[in-house]
């Protein structure tokens, strides 16, 4: 009885890793109350503790997704779920071109194909409030929004081109331990769809009060905060099945109450 | 030995925890022939079987109609029922999407605590209702999808249906899970946020499905002109 109990007891030690093997490229992140951009009607957001991938997914992470998922190989997507650019830098279902490099950012994927990847590992798209939490932390501070630096460099990466073909982790760690938010690719979010503006700036002006209901709400609390601006905006110009070259993604997990 | 075959059999286990969940297979599609007396001895009235007509004894014929021609075929790629997150209606029962095929689709996201839009929408929703001829009802489903899962109980939903006289075979209510109803706003394009508790902002978006599926027409705005909407149902239930 004793060898049996202590044999199980082994046995889960070796399988916990095996199941869990990735939370280790993990880092918990403490949630508090913070001022985004655009708030609840200029008011605070609350982000509970999770935990977020250091990384990008990247093109060799991927690689292994579609492996054992063929409903998400270039071939086999419908179209329901992306366009036709879904992985178009890859030569074949399970190859990419060679000019890839396994360890840049997985990028041509849509909403859906990011959601999945997430799910698949009992992970999720992390929303936009906690993403935009976890960014607009430096190198040293954990809220550098106020500091002018921070925001050219932010808006240098916007303009430097190809970026997208950089490795991942070769930027500077942020103060959480979070890499690459910020110079590599633009990253999906779970609620992209929720800022409410239109990818036509047309249609943003005046009469949007028939298309949306509370738009009132959706105000810029910091008109200064110029990046993080950009960055909402390309969220509302989204859909979900688009796949783009400058797009990729990264996963969050909740914290589990019973999970150490 | 013994313990051995348990720690086997619950690696095993762990294992198939473990793995990704693959994709459902479609499932199998139940044969919706219709077939009618070739003389319409009782007007309209239909049976599931061969067989003859019981007035004038001829031979019943297989008979097409427009939205149950496409609903033996597979479902196309585009098609809305290839999302399998699973709802619960007004009436408590659990589908999928899929389980609406067969009929057109006129669907619109709302949530039962709004009061701004949402009672716009519901009156604009019926006030296309009111414009399609008795006939056309029958090959027509509507859906009200609940953007607020967590307050939208199918009992409240049941409720908001009798509240608005739309208790009828035609209205159906779901709700959804949380991320269900994000993938589902995707791919209607409806974009929402939560304002607080009980409010949320959303897009004001009709969309008309054919029976298999897929987005046929989508209004948006309030109270705007519905005549293209009404046309493309006309059309899709003919």
């Amino acid at each position: 009885m004793k060898i049996k109990v202590f044999s199980l007891l082994l046995l889960c030690l070796v399988v916990q890793p095996l199941m869990f093997g990735q939370a280790k490229d993990m880092v918990l992140i403490e949630g508090s109350r913070y001022l985004p951009l655009y708030g609840r009607d200029s008011t605070v957001v609350e982000v509970k503790d999770f935990k977020m991938d250091i990384y990008p997914v990247t093109t060799e992470d991927y690689e292994l997704f579609v492996k054992e998922n063929p409903k998400w190989r270039k071939s086999n997507i419908i179209s329901l779920f992306a366009d036709k650019s879904y992985l178009s830098n890859w030569k074949s279902d399970l190859e990419t071109n060679d000019s890839i490099n396994a360890k840049s950012p997985v990028n041509f994927v849509s909403w859906f194909a990011a959601k999945a990847y997430c799910e698949c590992q009992d992970k999720r798209l992390p929303t936009v409030d906690e993403w935009e939490y976890v960014a607009m932390a430096d190198e040293t501070t954990k809220d550098a929004r106020i500091k002018p630096s921070f925001n050219e460099k932010i808006l240098a990466w916007y303009e430097a081109p190809k970026t997208k073909e950089n490795l991942i982790g070769e930027t500077p760690k942020n103060a959480w331990g979070v890499y690459d938010l910020h110079g590599l690719v633009w990253e999906w979010t779970l609620d992209f769809n929720s800022v409410l503006i239109t990818g036509e700036s047309r249609k943003d002006i005046d009469k949007d009060n028939n298309l949306f209901c509370g738009s009132a709400a959706v105000n810029a609390t910091d008109l200064m905060n110029y990046a993080a601006f950009m960055r909402y905006a390309i969220r509302g110009s989204l859909k979900a099945k688009y796949s783009m070259k400058n797009l990729g993604f990264r996963c969050v997990q909740d914290i589990k109450e019973n999970n150490k | 030995m013994k313990s051995f075959k348990i720690i086997v059999s619950v690696f095993i286990l762990f294992m198939m925890a473990a793995s990704c969940k693959s994709d459902k297979s479609n499932t199998s599609e139940s044969d919706l022939a219709v077939y009618q007396c070739p003389m319409q001895c009782e007007g309209d009235k239909t049976y599931d079987d061969v067989g003859s007509c019981p007035v004038c004894k001829m031979d019943l014929k297989q008979i097409e109609k427009g939205s149950q021609e496409i609903a033996t075929g597979e479902i196309s790629e585009e098609s809305i029922f290839n999302l399998t997150t699973k709802w619960h209606t007004e009436e408590g029962e659990e589908i999928q999407l899929v389980d609406l095929k067969g009929k057109t689709l006129v669907m619109v996201m709302i949530y039962t605590s709004c009061k701004a839009a949402c009672p716009r929408l519901v009156a604009d929703m019926r006030n296309i209702e009111a414009q399609i001829p008795k006939e056309n009802i029958k090959n027509l489903q509507f859906a009200l999808v609940s953007i607020d899962p967590e307050t939208d109980t199918p009992e409240r939903l049941k409720a908001f249906a009798i509240e608005n006289a739309m208790d009828d075979e035609q209205w159906t209510f779901l709700q959804g899970t949380e991320s269900g109803v994000r993938e589902f706003a995707n791919v209607l394009s409806v974009k929402y946020k939560e304002i607080s508790p009980i409010d949320f902002s959303h897009s004001n978006i009709i969309s008309v499905f054919n029976s298999g599926g897929e987005l046929k027409h989508q209004q948006e705005g309030l109270g705007v002109d519905n005549k293209e909407t009404i046309e493309t149902i006309l059309q899709l239930t003919q």
